[in-house]
């Protein structure tokens, strides 16, 4: 039995035994392979006999519209029927590239060419085939909506009842792709292939996937970083009614019930006592003194052009700033889970997951079997913003299924999500900037202090950086250095990664350089990016779909940003009132250059969700510690963006015929600062550290 | 541990259980009626929201043995085929990105509705607002017009 064959089986059988068949839903991607023969034209594409498509996405979902434009990729050369489609995701394989995942807003960018050739291989598989059965040479074929055509007679034969001759034919060799002017698919708006399972409750999502005898567990963790189990007591945990086991694991003591409640009540009831270890003597005030301090000696260059400290020293008008900005915990509304299956010969790991190479990986690290013994099986995420990146919670769920014996749930709580995340760090930045006589920048430095992480280079993070040592601002004299300051909380990748907080910085600085030369932000911007053609064509047009220069009301006042990160081009320009010191963000214009659009929907949908994850934690996020500990554990003190916080947003997509550049992360960085830079024009107020939500406005 | 009897998705049914177990695990774990979601377990994000009674209500920090002879609508019994007002609507507009709020946003709007045929901004905003969403499908209009799609 297939591996998707048995889960639809176990699925079945668990809602029987429920007594309930309303509830119940096979996943659409997995009732098409009972119906048909589907046979394997590549490892993205199988047809089925019943002329059904299916297209095999090797990245994940987590929101961002991966299944529905990689879709669009592969559909586009195949000529397949766009309504009969299918998608399923593979396990891991060597043909999808050796770190199978979805991050750094690759996805499209990494496929682009790939999946096309994957469409074209099996389309000329096809002809291949119709060829063979009618005698006649392939060039007179051609493949149209899911059949080919003999383009001398107008017969036609479906892939269906051309899939088994395909299948045995060799892979074609030189592949011609088609010209941009004849795409069907990419370019054109499409709905997300996935909607239908989300309205209905019917799609799977990691924290959905049920197996027979399966128990549940969570984890009692150290609540300081690093922190380890001194010793603990499991009566009064095994007296709670449902408690089937208490084990030690690595990361804590997991308890195991028979459903998620009864673990979650065991764990109240387990009494652990822990040695914190050396992360208890920081808390949110010292880490930030240590920021402080480090600015006063030099750090790792990450940039430098001209001299800047001789620029500043005879600039005719020099400004300072200093800049802040908090921990942020991911908060993916799916808490993060696994399942997993451990037994002697295999191991198998359901999972919302951003990185199915790193969760095999785990999973063949903790129980000694081959790769290819551990099948990672790739559900839907209810977001991922980077934290599904770590296979942490992965190897955790593989631990207890190994230390139970059975095959296991492991549920994080909202409080473990908060609390034991590992988060967009803290970073710290002092900015000078140095004028000529005539107002315009001439120098330039950043000093930023951030716990690094991605790997160091001569003292170096890039993903400290990042955002402001790529400022694209045409200015002679630029010093950009760094300081690793790791205070040992645990910091990983965040939407955006360093432009999240650098962006920040820099577009806030940029808009005080105007200020303090007399200067309009925008055409401050337009001067020093007079060698930057895409980003200075998205800067005039967001200047002009947003009105820019037209007069607003008192109280009212608009700011812009600029942003070139995974190879898209964002400007942004927020429109925002402050009435008696509270703040609202009414309109946010955002136009991008993100080369070849595949799917313009997706572009849309995604510049809007960057803006919303953003603007939550521009206006609200902040994670602070003390002895060690999260002081946040839920929504009630992480708040995030509500329905009716959330501003207008409109989206104007360049026209670019440039290589694809990243869409998930691409408007995230960019809204604070166009935020801020609209509160001093409204208020004149510089706000130099996030949240907002402390900011005095009045 | 106690028997209660209840109605769920109009037909009856009945767990032993204890009767301070949440609705939402009952409904999850026990039953295997997955639509419902886990987001806070503290009623702060609205993910598990159900209908009792035709209230929306938290079924995260609802007791399984406050439920008992009342009738319990899920996201999977809203319609037998996608077919309420508001999963039209949300197809029509293609809301979903990750998805995962969605069932109880649904389930909340659909309570809304229900008790209001003309909703105002003010009254989507008051029902809605209580619902989280972090991938930003917030906005009451979608941008653009996916026609054509």
């Amino acid at each position: 039995m297939s591996a998707m064959n048995r889960r639809n089986f176990l699925r079945t059988t668990a809602g029987a035994a429920g007594g309930l068949l309303v509830g119940f839903h096979l996943p659409q991607r997995s009732r098409i392979q009972a119906a048909t023969t589907s046979l394997k034209l590549n490892a993205f594409i199988h047809v089925g006999t019943d002329d059904s498509v299916t297209l095999f996405i090797h990245k994940a979902e987590m929101g961002q519209g991966t299944v529905t434009s990689l879709s669009m990729l592969l559909a586009e050369e195949l000529e397949c029927d766009w309504k009969k489609i299918r998608t399923e995701f593979p396990g891991v394989d060597r043909e999808f590239g050796p770190n199978q995942g979805v991050v750094g807003s690759a996805s499209i960018r990494s496929s682009w060419e790939s999946l096309r050739r994957a469409g074209a291989t099996a389309r000329e598989m096809l002809i291949g085939a119709a060829a063979q059965r009618w005698g006649v040479d392939r060039k007179v074929c051609r493949a149209e909506n899911n059949s080919i055509v003999n383009t001398a007679n107008n017969e036609r034969l479906t892939f269906g009842s051309l899939s088994t001759e395909a299948s045995m034919l060799p892979v074609p060799a030189n592949l011609a792709l088609k010209d941009p002017k004849d795409f069907q698919l990419i370019g054109k708006a499409r709905k997300r292939l996935d909607t239908p399972g989300k309205v209905n409750g019917s799609a799977t999502f990691g924290i959905d996937v049920r197996l027979p005898g399966m128990q549940y567990a969570v984890i009692a963790r150290c609540p300081v970083f690093g922190g380890k189990v001194a010793n603990f007591d499991a009566t009064k945990a095994k007296a709670i009614p449902g408690v089937k086991g208490v084990v030690p694991v690595p990361s804590g003591i997991a308890v195991i019930a028979d459903n998620t409640w009864s673990a979650m009540e065991g764990r109240r009831a387990l009494q652990v006592q822990w040695n914190e270890g050396p992360v208890a003597a920081f808390s949110t005030p010292g880490i930030t003194k240590s920021f402080a301090e480090s600015m006063s000696q030099p750090g790792a260059v990450a940039r430098k052009e001209g001299d800047a400290a001789t620029a500043l020293a005879s600039a005719a008008k020099k400004i300072e700033a200093v800049y802040e900005v908090p921990y942020l915990a991911h908060a993916p509304m799916e808490p993060l889970n696994c399942v997993a299956d451990v037994r002697a010969d295999r191991c198998e790991v359901w999972a919302s997951t951003q990185g199915q190479s790193a969760a095999r990986a785990e999973a063949a690290r903790i129980t000694g079997l081959k790769p290819e013994s551990v099948k990672v099986y790739t559900e839907y995420m209810g977001g991922g913003f980077g934290r599904r990146a770590r296979p942490d919670y992965i190897g955790e769920a593989v631990e207890v299924s190994k230390a139970a014996g059975v095959p296991v749930k492991l549920t994080w709580s909202r409080e473990d999500d908060m609390q034991q995340d590992a988060y967009r760090p803290a970073s710290y930045s002092r900015f000078e900037g140095g004028l000529d006589a005539d107002g315009w920048p001439v120098a330039w430095t950043t000093r930023i202090a951030c716990a690094p992480f991605g790997g160091m280079r001569d003292g170096l993070s890039r993903t400290g950086v990042e955002g402001v040592s790529t400022i694209p601002y045409a200015i002679p004299n630029v010093l950009v250095d760094y300081h690793a300051v790791d205070p040992g909380i645990p910091v990983s990748y965040w939407r955006s990664v360093g432009y999240s907080q650098n962006t920040f910085f820099a577009e806030s600085f940029v808009d005080e350089l105007a200020a303090a030369g007399g200067k309009d932000p925008v055409e401050l911007r337009r001067r020093l990016l007079a060698n930057s053609p895409r980003l200075l064509a998205a800067l005039d047009l967001a200047a002009e779909k947003a009105g820019w220069g037209k007069p607003l009301p008192a109280g009212r006042g608009r700011g812009v940003s600029v942003a070139n990160n995974i190879g898209s081009n964002t400007v942004q320009i927020a429109e925002v009132s402050v009435e008696r010191g509270k703040l609202k963000v009414h309109r946010v214009v955002c136009a991008v250059d993100c080369g070849h659009v595949v799917n313009p929907w997706g572009v849309e949908q995604q510049i809007q969700s960057g803006i919303v994850f953003g603007l939550s934690a521009a206006l609200k996020g902040g994670i602070t510690i003390d002895r060690g500990r999260v002081e946040q554990s839920n929504f009630d003190r992480y708040d995030v963006l509500r329905i009716d916080e959330m501003p207008k947003v409109e989206v104007h997509i360049i026209p670019s015929q440039a290589a694809p550049g990243g869409m998930g992360e691409a408007s995230t960085p960019g809204i604070a600062p166009a935020v801020c830079n609209a509160i001093f024009a409204a208020t004149g107020k510089r706000i130099r550290k996030l949240p907002l939500k402390g900011a005095d406005l009045g | 541990m106690a028997t209660v009897k209840f109605t769920l998705n109009g037909k009856s049914q009945t767990v032993d259980t204890a009767p301070a177990m949440p609705l939402l695990w009952i409904l999850r774990d026990t039953l295997g009626m997955t639509g419902t979601k886990f987001g806070c377990g503290m009623a702060l994000c609205g993910a598990c929201t159900v209908h009792v009674n035709g209230q929306p209500t938290r079924s995260c920090i609802t007791s399984i043995g406050s439920i008992a002879g009342k009738s319990v609508t899920t996201i999977e019994g809203l319609s037998p085929d996608s077919s309420h007002p508001v999963q039209l609507a949300w197809v029509e507009a293609d809301v979903p990105q990750c998805g995962y709020c969605q069932s109880g946003q649904i389930m909340t709007a659909a309570a809304l509705l229900a008790k209001t045929k003309q909703p105002t901004d003010a009254d989507i905003d008051e029902a809605l607002r209580g619902n989280i969403c972090r991938c930003g499908n917030v906005p009451r209009h979608p941008p653009g017009d996916p026609s054509g799609c």
